[in-house]
């Protein structure tokens, strides 16, 4: 891989390597949570605690763990930034945490952390991981949150629980499940398209 | 009787990839051909009804009694991984046609969210052993009904003209959308 600068880092998760829209990795979540743009928030900056903290302990472990156990370290590593996470938004956010439900302890099988742990922190230095970690978990949450919004304002007529057309003109499957995959099928063709021509 | 509704429960109302979003990565990366969904059924199928034993087991006898049910994340994920490799070594002595058929698939159901997925549902519904092995059963049949019929419709897919914006994935998103809305059907049922 070409070295990268330390803005380029951060700034790939975004669009040029948005892990769902682009990469298509961690897609359960991102289906799951997105029925109103506060989960799509939630679970985001939950998985980029974890994708950042666990990024930086790789990177610091990589030259201890033997090569053949790696990827059960890897998991032990972030398995216990979810617990972290978990515990904490069970006490001080009751309600996302209802709302998240299973697919936050879910968050150690989403293949956005292992894939960015495996093919980056693995490979470099402390800095850059963490800066990577972060970028990607931003992306992840950008584009959770657009899906979430786009979601809720489509299926009751509000955004981040603001009423922006009376509910009744809203129609419910998008809240639903079919919603979710619609919603998503043209969010990525639409970034498809423009990247494309770009 | 009630194994039977828990059965029809899991396999069309509750559907664990349309209506509970669990096992979405295998279901679009597996499902370009019949074939391979077919595989990767068997696969899922096997390892989670393992899965869900040992990981109950191992909730009730060691987890619950010490109190350390706050490591459950840990623990399963890394019960899971371990059996899956287990899995794989036996199946290789044991029954090589069998290995031949879902060898490829076995590593990557490690990060198939479902299995993880069904092993804490499980401890959440509090259902005793027998429930627990008709949910994981019927949740991978489920699994598999989904995967072989969007693998159907996406064979047909290939021959349709679309798009140049909504070709291969974006397409198929929509697709499985249409087909989680055919499965609302169901609701009710139980």
């Amino acid at each position: 891989m070409a070295q990268l600068s330390n803005k380029q880092n951060f700034l790939k998760g975004f669009i040029k390597e948005n892990p769902t829209l682009v990469l298509l990795l961690g897609m359960c979540p991102t289906l799951g949570v997105t029925s109103s743009a506060i989960n799509g928030l939630g679970m985001g900056l939950a998985t980029t605690f974890v994708l950042a903290l666990s990024n930086v302990a790789i990177s610091l472990i990589k030259n201890i763990v033997p090569d053949n156990v790696r990827i059960p370290a890897y998991i032990v590593v972030i398995a216990t930034f979810v617990t972290i996470v978990e515990l904490s938004m069970q006490a001080y956010t009751p309600g996302l945490y209802n709302s998240l439900g299973i697919f936050i302890p879910l968050i150690v099988v989403n293949c956005i952390v292992l894939g960015r742990a495996e093919s980056f922190a693995a490979k470099n230095s402390v800095f850059p991981s963490l800066l990577d970690g972060l970028g990607m978990g931003l992306g992840f949450t950008m584009s959770l949150t657009v899906l979430g919004a786009l979601r809720e304002l489509l299926g009751s007529g509000k955004a981040f629980g603001i009423t922006l057309y009376p509910e009744n003109y809203g129609s419910l499957i998008f809240v639903l499940a079919p919603g979710a995959f619609i919603v998503l099928g043209f969010l990525i063709a639409l970034v498809n398209h423009l990247t494309k021509s770009a | 009787m009630e194994y039977i509704l828990i059965f029809i429960s899991a396999v069309f109302v509750n559907n664990i990839v349309l209506a509970q979003f669990l096992g979405i990565c295998p279901f679009l990366g597996v499902s370009k051909k019949i074939d391979t969904a077919i595989g990767m059924t068997g696969a899922v199928t096997f390892v989670m009804v393992i899965a869900t034993i040992v990981t109950y087991l191992i909730q009730k006898t060691i987890l619950d009694r010490f109190g350390i049910a706050f490591l459950q994340t840990i623990t399963f994920i890394l019960v899971i991984a371990a059996l899956v490799q287990l899995v794989e070594i036996i199946l290789k002595k044991v029954s090589p046609p069998l290995y031949q058929a879902l060898g490829v698939f076995l590593p990557l159901i490690t990060t198939n969210c479902a299995i993880l997925g069904v092993a804490i549902i499980v401890i959440q519904k509090n259902l005793n052993l027998l429930q627990s092995v008709t949910f994981a059963f019927s949740t991978a049949i489920g699994f598999g009904l989904a995967l072989v019929l969007f693998s159907g419709l996406r064979e047909q897919l290939d021959l349709v003209d679309v798009p140049k914006g909504m070709n291969g994935t974006p397409i198929a998103l929509i697709t499985a959308g249409l087909l989680a809305m055919a499965f609302m059907g169901f609701a009710g049922i139980v």
